[in-house]
């Protein structure tokens, strides 16, 4: 079929979703096609996962319509969506490791004798042909947890295929598969094509999606900037309208000149639970007050990295100096002493006790300070507290109130003022942006700025390429847990770091040598 | 701090009236009880009545102390009342007997000493219980749990179920103080009430004025996060379990005192009790908050509950069932309260415009 040809399946209006402190769409529109792959792509946040969600029901819209064939839907839960022929795969797996795979395929749809008795053989037959499809070798009765995240994964995509979904929605799929794992879905996307459904495929893996789409559309920050064919699109033309012609305003504003080394990590490397290796053989050095962007697709190891610097996996192999003196020390509260910290990706889980207050979660790590002996002294607690929520502008009506009742970027705000209150040499910071408004991402990226003018060295990882590019004063591109290039700011370019961000995954990654050679100068 | 909260006027208002009611909740609870029974039971309020009384509440005061912090550690320890049946055993055992190396002769220990050795058991227990949840990763349910039932058949075992009588102690060996500790008083108060006042305030303070007591809440609040700001979530951890095993052996050594004998039975079904003066007192039972004065407190609610029903006269299977009834409301309004709270601290966040 010509592009265009394909009927329009279902058709958002004018969508848009607050969320408290965010507005994650702003009167979007969107057409999927049917017998077709539509590409969703734009950064971290820009509202591609949020669309979707309000097309699989997870979500509703606070306004705007959903359309299919012309009528107005509104699907209450995945449930209801999946009634009307909507199967998605979600990002972050949702399965039961302790299931079976056959279990786990038919989780809430179990083929049953009478409605009472499971029908084991049925299920197991269902699967069996499923796995056929897929050209994977996975037996229908093997537990879940036993399998590789990219097997996994195969599963996830089996429950939806076993749904005979009309329209199947991937939100980046091929995260964790391997270059021969991607072939094998491509086939399994065309075949689905032919049968006339219609597939939205999200990635951040630009190749790809040229390769196997139909049509593009661009969010950036929850606006569409960008929805055509995909004839005649190239990666230029999908940077543009990601990132936009006017840079976000976090440039640099003053030239400090950088310090002697601080600190330099030699030979890092972690073993992956299920095998290989989750950061391999890394090794980098920092200089005070330069900040240093680490960028690279999801699961290419960059957080492990910096949990291997803060002493988190005890396992861990590889040497690291701060201020040239090895850092033997292997417990995290031995390393925060030795002027590392970390402001790790997920606050929830990793950065805060919700339930304690907004000053005891801002002094966990460094309590000592107030401490004489045993005792603590909490006015001098209290005072530090209140220097640190105004140098960061902190937005809190009491210090006593729970670290939880904050928005995002204030919440970000207090991790950050946690490992501040350490005295830190090297900054770690994992995804420092992630999940809060463009105002506090500003403010947050000046702080950076600011406390790299002060000696500091910052080591960040972002997958957002925009932020990359405008903070970092030298950037590292990692792939697969391996440095796949290392650019000064001046050399480094959009298409430069993504090429370096494919290595080893894309299905026809473009001359990995001449890159790696152009890396590494 | 310019943006200090003004005062949110109409609902707001009465919603910060009710807050502090719901916080209170507990001790409203404890003087609605002690009026009640002060006027529905005769003698309640005698002198003697309450020296008694508040001998009993110690008991599970002490083992809730320790209770209270593991509960915020985010574990559970079931131990405790099998602790102090051992205690009480090994107490005994000492003022009777000694130690016997088997050469013919024996140690023999005075009061102090036997104290120490019974609170070090007391306390190594407890590290057992630490080493299992910290360094075999069992579950704290299932490491104390096991416990419970070694404790209590090592005191059984102690004297092939019977009791060792006659604790008096001999003047000889410097023992025959060891009564005073469960009899004697000190300005008329009972030594027991002056050692859980020791106890109560050294828990407390630990609890709001150490980083010790800051990292308890913490990791029982979100471990992963502890662990990565830098806490040692393991040393924690055995830290709550051996204060739980050091209250548990006071216990021990309080009762065998007071009633001048060790029965190995002793303490069976204390660590429930402990649990509910725990949860009674506004402890959650997922970790991360409580308060040492809210669980004496609770303690106090329940020693008072049950001593005065049983002045009233009412019969023990009602007093089980009310005593259900209230751990039952404490909790259900304990989740209200936790309601209001939030809802509260986010409004004083959105009337900053944020």
């Amino acid at each position: 079929m010509e592009p265009g040809q394909h009927p329009v399946g279902l058709q958002i209006r004018g969508g848009t979703k607050v969320y408290p402190g965010t507005v994650a769409l702003k009167a979007a529109d969107f057409d999927l096609r049917m017998g077709a792959v539509n590409v969703l792509v734009g950064e971290n946040g820009a509202g591609k996962s949020t669309m979707m969600k309000v097309i699989a029901g997870v979500e509703r819209l606070t306004e705007g319509r959903i359309l299919m064939e012309g009528e107005e839907v509104s699907f209450h839960g995945t449930e209801d969506a999946a009634r009307h022929g909507i199967g998605i795969v979600f990002q972050e797996l949702n399965l039961f490791p302790n299931m079976t795979v056959a279990e786990n395929i038919f989780i809430t749809r179990e083929r049953t004798r009478l409605g009472i008795d499971i029908d084991k053989a049925a299920q197991r037959e269902a699967t069996r042909a499923l796995m056929a499809r897929l050209e994977h070798d996975i037996d229908p009765d093997t537990p879940v947890g036993e399998l590789r995240v990219g097997q996994q994964q195969i599963v996830e995509i089996a429950k939806s295929l076993s749904q005979d979904a009309k329209i199947l929605i991937l939100d980046e799929p091929t995260s964790a598969l391997s270059a021969s794992e991607v072939e094998i879905l491509f086939r399994v996307i065309a075949d689905l094509k032919r049968n006339g459904v219609g597939i939205v495929y999200i990635s951040h893996r630009l190749e790809e999606l040229i390769r196997i789409g139909d049509y593009i559309t661009v969010l950036r920050d929850g606006v569409v900037t960008g929805s055509r064919p995909m004839a005649g699109v190239d990666v230029g033309w999908i940077v543009r309208n990601m990132i936009g012609e006017a840079s976000k305003d976090f440039a640099k504003t003053e030239e400090h000149a950088f310090g002697p080394e601080l600190f330099r990590a030699e030979g890092v490397s972690l073993a992956r639970p299920g095998g290989g290796l989750a950061v391999n053989d890394v090794s980098l050095s920092l200089r005070a007050g330069e900040i240093l962007g680490i960028y690279g697709l999801m699961g290419a190891g960059r957080s492990e990295f910096l949990e291997c610097v803060i002493g988190r996996h005890s396992h861990a192999t590889g040497r690291f100096f701060v201020e040239g003196r090895p850092l033997t020390e292997r417990s995290v509260a031995g390393r925060i002493e030795r002027g590392i910290a970390l402001i790790p990706e997920d606050r929830k889980q990793d950065g805060l006790v919700e339930i304690l207050s907004i000053r005891e979660n801002m002094t966990l790590s460094s309590l000592w300070d107030f401490t004489r002996v045993f005792h603590m002294n909490l006015r001098a607690e209290k005072g530090a507290v209140g220097d640190f929520v105004r140098r960061l502008a902190i937005k809190i009506a009491s210090d006593e109130h729970p670290v939880g009742s904050l928005s995002g970027g204030n919440q970000q705000k207090v991790v950050i003022g946690k490992a501040l209150m350490t005295r830190p040499k090297v900054l770690l910071m994992d995804e420092p942006s992630r999940g809060i408004d463009i105002g506090a991402k500003a403010e947050v990226f000046r702080t950076m700025r600011k406390l790299a003018a002060e000696g500091l060295g910052i080591l960040f990882v972002t997958s957002d390429l925009d932020e990359v590019m405008s903070l970092s004063d030298r950037i590292i591109v990692m792939s697969d847990g391996r440095i796949t290039g290392e650019f000064p700011r001046e050399e480094a370019t959009e298409t430069r770091l993504v090429a370096a961000s494919a290595v080893g995954h894309a299905p026809d990654a473009p001359h990995p040598e001449t890159l790696q050679a152009e890396a590494r100068p | 701090m310019t943006a200090v909260a003004t005062n949110p006027p109409g609902s707001a208002g009465t919603q910060g009236a009710l807050l502090l009611l719901l916080k209170a909740r507990t001790f409203i609870a404890l003087i609605l009880v002690f009026a009640f029974f002060a006027f529905a039971a005769p003698n309640f309020l005698s002198t003697a009545n309450m020296v008694i009384m508040s001998k009993h509440v110690a008991l599970n005061a002490f083992l809730a102390i320790g209770m209270t912090f593991v509960i915020i550690s985010g574990g559970i320890d079931l131990s405790v009342g099998s602790i102090v049946g051992l205690c009480g055993m090994v107490a005994g055992w000492l003022v009777l007997y000694g130690v016997n190396p088997g050469l013919g002769w024996s140690i023999q220990f005075n009061t102090l000493e036997i104290c120490l050795i019974v609170i070090l058991v007391g306390v190594a227990v407890g590290a057992v219980n630490g080493l299992l949840v910290t360094k075999l990763n069992v579950a704290p349910f299932i490491a104390t749990l096991g416990t419970l039932y070694v404790a209590r058949g090592l005191a059984l075992l102690s004297s092939d179920g019977a009791t060792f009588p006659n604790l008096g102690g001999n003047p000889e060996y410097g023992s025959a103080s060891f009564r005073l500790i469960g009899a004697g008083s000190f300005l008329g108060i009972p030594i027991s009430i002056w050692m859980l006042v020791a106890v109560g305030c050294l828990a407390a303070y630990i609890a709001r004025r150490t980083p010790l007591g800051r990292f308890i809440y913490a990791v029982g609040g979100n471990e992963r996060g502890a662990a990565l700001s830098g806490v040692k979530v393991n040393r924690i951890k055995m830290f709550v379990y051996m204060f739980s095993g050091f209250c548990a052996a006071l216990v021990g050594l309080i009762i065998s005192s007071q009633l001048v004998a060790a029965h190995p039975a002793t303490g069976e079904t204390f660590e429930l009790n402990a649990i509910a003066a725990a949860v009674l007192g506004g402890t959650s039972m997922s970790g991360g908050r409580g308060r040492i004065g809210g669980t004496i407190v609770g303690a106090f609610v329940i020693g008072v509950l049950s001593d005065g029903l049983v002045m009233m006269g009412v019969s023990a299977f009602w007093q089980t069932v009310i005593k259900g009834l209230v751990i039952i409301a404490a909790v259900v309004v304990d989740q209200a309260q936790q309601r209001l709270q939030a809802r509260v601290a986010l409004q004083a966040q959105a009337a900053l415009g944020k």
